[in-house]
C-alpha cells in the first residue's frame, strides 16, 4: 500500500521550496520502486520548521523538517518512510512539538493535518457540524449563540460580532449580503491567509451560517490580490461545496440557498478598511465611505451587510458546533475566546500561536519564538499592524488584551507580532510608517493625505538635525491632527507607531539629528 | 499611428469584458480579466470598459489609477516584487531592495531594458515568519539575501544581465 507523504502548498511552505522537494521525493520513491501517495495539506504553522514534510503510520503522524531538496536522499536512507527518526530533521510527533503541544487550537484545529480541498478530510474532523445544526435554528437562535460566544471582530477593531449580525438580522430589505474581509494587509500576519489555504471549508462553513444568521443568500470573499495560492485554494474548495450542494439553491436539501464568490482586491491596503473595501467591491476606487450609516445597514450596493473578518467568520462553526459558551470559556476580561497571534519578523520561531487572551508579550516571543533569528537582543516589538505601536521591553509584560493593550496607547490589532534586534533604527520605522500611509490613504481626508506627506517631511528635518526641537514639537501636532481628524483608521492610526516611537525610542529620532548636526 | 497601445489583442480584450461585464460590481474583476491576459490595461480598451460598465472613462481612469495592482503600460517578461513591509524590514528587506535596484539597474516601477524585468513594491505578501520576501509573477519566494536574489534574476533572464 502506498505510504501517505504530506508536503504543504501554504505560500510559506512554498516560498521555502515545498515544490522542489515534492518532485524530489517523487524521483526518488520511483528511483527506489516504492509507492507513495502525496497529500498536498496546508501548514500547522510552525513556520521556521517549513517545508515540514509529514509521513503516516500506522502508529500516527511522524514530521521531519524544515525539508530541503539536499535532505530527500538521506531521508530516504534513514527510512523516513516508515517512521524512523534516526535522522537529524526528524521531529517525532508533530502534536507533541512543544510549540504546537502548548497552543489552544480552536481555529486552527485542522489546519495542517487535513488536505484543504478535501471535503471527506473536513467532514471526518468534525466539519459543518455548525452548519448541521444551523440549518435546523432559527435565525434569531443563531445570532444569540454567536452573543454569548462572546466573540469581537478579529480584524481589529474588535466590534461584537453578535451585536453586529443583530443589527443586519433587524433589517427589513430583500437582499443582504455577508462580506468576507481577506484584505490581510497587516504587515506581520498572516492568519487569514492560513484559514483559507489550509482549512478554506470553515471559512465556508462560518459564511453559509452568517447568511442563515441574518438572512442573507449572497457572500463574497474580498481576497487581496497578494495571496496568489489562498485564491486557487478557495476556488477550489468553493467548486467542490457547490458540487456537494453545501453552496447554491438549495442546501443539502433543506431548501435554503447560500451562494458564495470570491473577489480580488487589487494591491491598496486601505480596501482591508470595511467602507473602502464595499466601494472596491462595487467596482470602484476604495474611499472611505463616512460611517454613519454603518455598513450593516446600509452596505454592499445599497443593502444590509455583515462584513467580518476572515477569523471571525472562522469561529463561527465551532461556536455554533460546541455552543458559544464553549468559546467564551476560554479568555479574560471582555476579550473571550482565542485569538492567533502571528510570529513575525526577527524571530527564530516564526509561526501561529493560537491562544486564549491573556499571555504576556514577553512570554510570546521568549518562551514561543525563542528569541531573535539574528541571535542578537530584541530592541522592539511592533504588535497589530503598520498602525500599530513600538513596544520598548519596559511593556513586554502586558497581557494580549483588548483592553489592556488600549490602556498602554497600544492596539492587538489582527494579532500580528513583528520584532526588532537591536540594530534596527527606530526613526527610520517612525518615517515609514508615515511613508506607507503615504502610499496607501485613500485620499477622501486631508489630515490622511495631506498629513502622511508633512510626516515624512518633518521626520527627515528632525533626522537631519534641522530645528529638531520645534520640529519634533510640529510633528506632535501633526499626530493628534491626524488621530482628531481623520475619517478612518488609516489616518487616524498611522501616528500610533509614529508617537510610540517618539515616546520610547526618542534616542534613535535625537541621535539620528546629532551625527549629523556634527557633520 | 493613431494607437497608443500597440500590439493589444481587441477580440482578447472584448470577450474578457463579455464574460465579466453582467456580475455586480464588474470592474474590478474585468481589469483583472484584462490584465491577466495582456498584462496590463491598454489605453484603447478603456472606452470599451467604460461603455460596458454604463461608467465615464475618467471614472474607469480614476479606477485603474487607484490601485497599485493595475498597470497601464506593458510589463516585462517577468514581474518581480519585493515586500517593503515591516516584518520583512526587521529581516534585512531595506538592504536587499537596494541591492536589487543596483543589480538590475532600475528603480520601483521601472523595466529592465532588455524587457524581462519589471520591479515593484509590495506590502506584505503574508510571508511575515520568513522574510526578506520576492514575489514573481505568481510564486512566492522566502528568505531571499542578495545572493539567492542574483540566482533568482539569473534564472529568469537565462543570459546573464551586463551593466553597459
Amino acid at each position: 500500500m502506498a505510504i501517505k507523504v504530506f508536503v504543504p502548498r501554504d505560500t510559506t511552505a512554498l516560498a521555502m521550496g515545498a515544490e522542489a522537494v515534492v518532485t524530489s521525493i517523487l524521483a526518488e520513491a520511483n528511483a527506489r520502486d516504492t509507492e507513495v501517495e502525496l497529500v498536498r495539506n496546508g501548514s500547522r504553522g510552525l513556520f521556521w520548521l517549513e517545508p515540514m514534510v509529514e509521513i503516516e503510520t500506522p502508529s500516527g503522524r511522524v514530521a521531519y523538517g524544515p525539508v530541503t531538496v539536499d535532505d530527500v536522499e538521506s531521508l530516504f536512507d534513514a527510512d523516513f518512510l516508515q517512521g524512523e527518526q534516526d535522522h537529524p530533521l526528524a521531529l517525532g510527533v508533530p502534536e507533541e512539538i512543544p510549540y504546537l503541544a502548548r497552543q489552544q487550537r480552536l481555529t486552527f484545529a485542522r489546519a495542517g493535518v487535513i488536505d484543504p480541498v478535501s471535503l471527506d478530510d473536513y467532514l471526518t474532523h468534525d466539519g459543518f457540524k455548525g452548519l448541521e445544526k444551523a440549518l435546523q435554528a432559527s435565525s434569531q437562535t443563531l445570532v444569540d449563540e454567536v452573543k454569548t460566544s462572546g466573540l469581537r471582530g478579529r480584524g481589529g477593531a474588535a466590534f461584537p460580532t453578535g451585536i453586529k449580525w443583530q443589527t443586519v438580522l433587524d433589517c427589513d430589505a430583500e437582499q443582504k449580503y455577508i462580506v468576507c474581509n481577506a484584505d490581510e494587509g497587516d504587515s506581520g500576519t498572516f492568519a487569514d491567509r492560513m484559514v483559507m489555504e489550509a482549512d478554506p471549508y470553515m471559512l465556508i462553513e462560518g459564511m453559509i451560517i452568517a447568511g442563515l444568521a441574518v438572512g442573507a443568500d449572497q457572500g463574497y470573499i474580498y481576497l487581496r490580490s497578494e495571496y496568489p495560492v489562498a485564491h486557487q485554494i478557495l476556488n477550489e474548495a468553493i467548486t467542490n461545496a457547490y458540487d456537494q450542494s453545501y453552496l447554491g439553491d438549495d442546501i443539502r436539501g433543506s431548501g435554503k440557498r447560500f451562494h458564495l464568490e470570491v473577489r480580488l482586491g487589487a494591491e491598496a491596503y486601505i480596501c482591508g478598511e470595511e467602507t473602502s473595501l464595499l466601494e472596491s467591491l462595487e467596482g470602484k476606487r476604495g474611499m472611505v465611505r463616512a460611517k454613519p450609516p454603518l455598513p450593516a445597514i446600509v452596505g454592499l450596493f445599497g443593502k444590509p451587510t455583515v462584513v467580518n473578518n476572515v477569523l471571525s467568520l472562522a469561529a463561527i462553526p465551532y461556536i455554533l458546533a460546541n455552543g458559544g459558551q464553549a468559546y467564551a470559556d476560554y479568555g479574560m476580561g471582555r476579550s473571550r475566546g482565542t485569538l492567533p497571534f502571528q510570529l513575525a519578523g526577527n524571530i527564530k520561531q516564526g509561526g501561529l500561536v493560537e491562544l486564549a487572551f491573556g499571555i504576556t508579550l514577553r512570554e510570546l516571543v521568549e518562551s514561543f519564538g525563542n528569541g531573535t533569528w539574528s541571535e542578537r537582543p530584541m530592541r522592539a516589538i511592533q504588535v497589530g499592524g503598520p498602525l500599530g505601536a513600538y513596544l520598548p521591553e519596559s511593556q513586554w509584560d502586558t497581557p494580549l488584551d483588548y483592553e489592556e493593550f488600549s490602556a498602554i496607547g497600544a492596539v492587538l490589532g489582527h494579532g500580528g507580532v513583528v520584532v526588532f534586534d537591536d540594530t534596527v533604527d527606530m526613526g527610520e520605522q517612525a518615517r515609514f510608517a508615515m511613508e506607507f500611509c503615504v502610499a496607501e490613504s485613500c485620499g477622501k481626508c486631508t489630515p490622511c493625505r495631506i498629513g502622511a506627506v508633512r510626516g515624512v517631511e518633518v521626520i527627515d528635518r528632525i533626522r537631519s538635525g534641522e530645528r529638531p526641537e520645534a520640529n519634533a514639537e510640529l510633528l506632535n501636532d501633526l499626530c493628534e491632527t491626524m488621530i482628531d481628524g481623520s475619517l478612518c483608521a488609516m489616518g487616524g492610526m498611522t501616528p500610533i507607531p509614529v508617537q510610540s516611537v517618539v515616546q520610547h525610542f526618542p534616542d534613535d529620532l535625537i541621535r539620528a539629528a546629532d551625527t549629523a548636526g556634527e557633520k | 499611428m493613431t494607437s497608443g497601445t500597440p500590439n493589444w489583442d481587441r477580440q482578447q480584450v472584448e470577450q474578457v469584458i463579455d464574460s465579466l461585464k453582467d456580475k455586480p460590481g464588474a470592474l474590478l474583476p474585468i481589469l483583472h480579466g484584462i490584465q491577466d491576459v495582456q498584462g496590463y490595461i491598454p489605453a484603447d480598451a478603456l472606452p470599451m470598459i467604460a461603455e460596458a460598465t454604463k461608467q465615464t472613462r475618467a471614472e474607469v481612469h480614476g479606477v485603474i489609477s487607484f490601485y497599485h495592482h493595475f498597470r497601464q503600460t506593458p510589463p516585462g517578461s517577468h514581474t518581480l516584487q519585493i515586500c517593503r513591509a515591516e516584518a520583512c524590514q526587521a529581516r534585512g528587506a531595506r538592504t536587499l531592495e537596494t541591492y536589487a535596484k543596483a543589480r538590475l539597474g532600475i528603480d520601483y516601477h521601472q523595466t529592465t531594458a532588455d524587457r524581462e524585468i519589471s520591479l515593484e513594491p509590495v506590502y506584505c505578501l503574508g510571508n511575515c515568519a520568513c522574510g526578506p520576501s520576492v514575489r514573481v509573477d505568481d510564486k512566492v519566494l522566502g528568505a531571499v539575501t542578495p545572493a539567492r536574489f542574483d540566482t533568482l534574476v539569473e534564472e529568469l533572464t537565462c543570459t546573464p544581465l551586463e551593466v553597459k
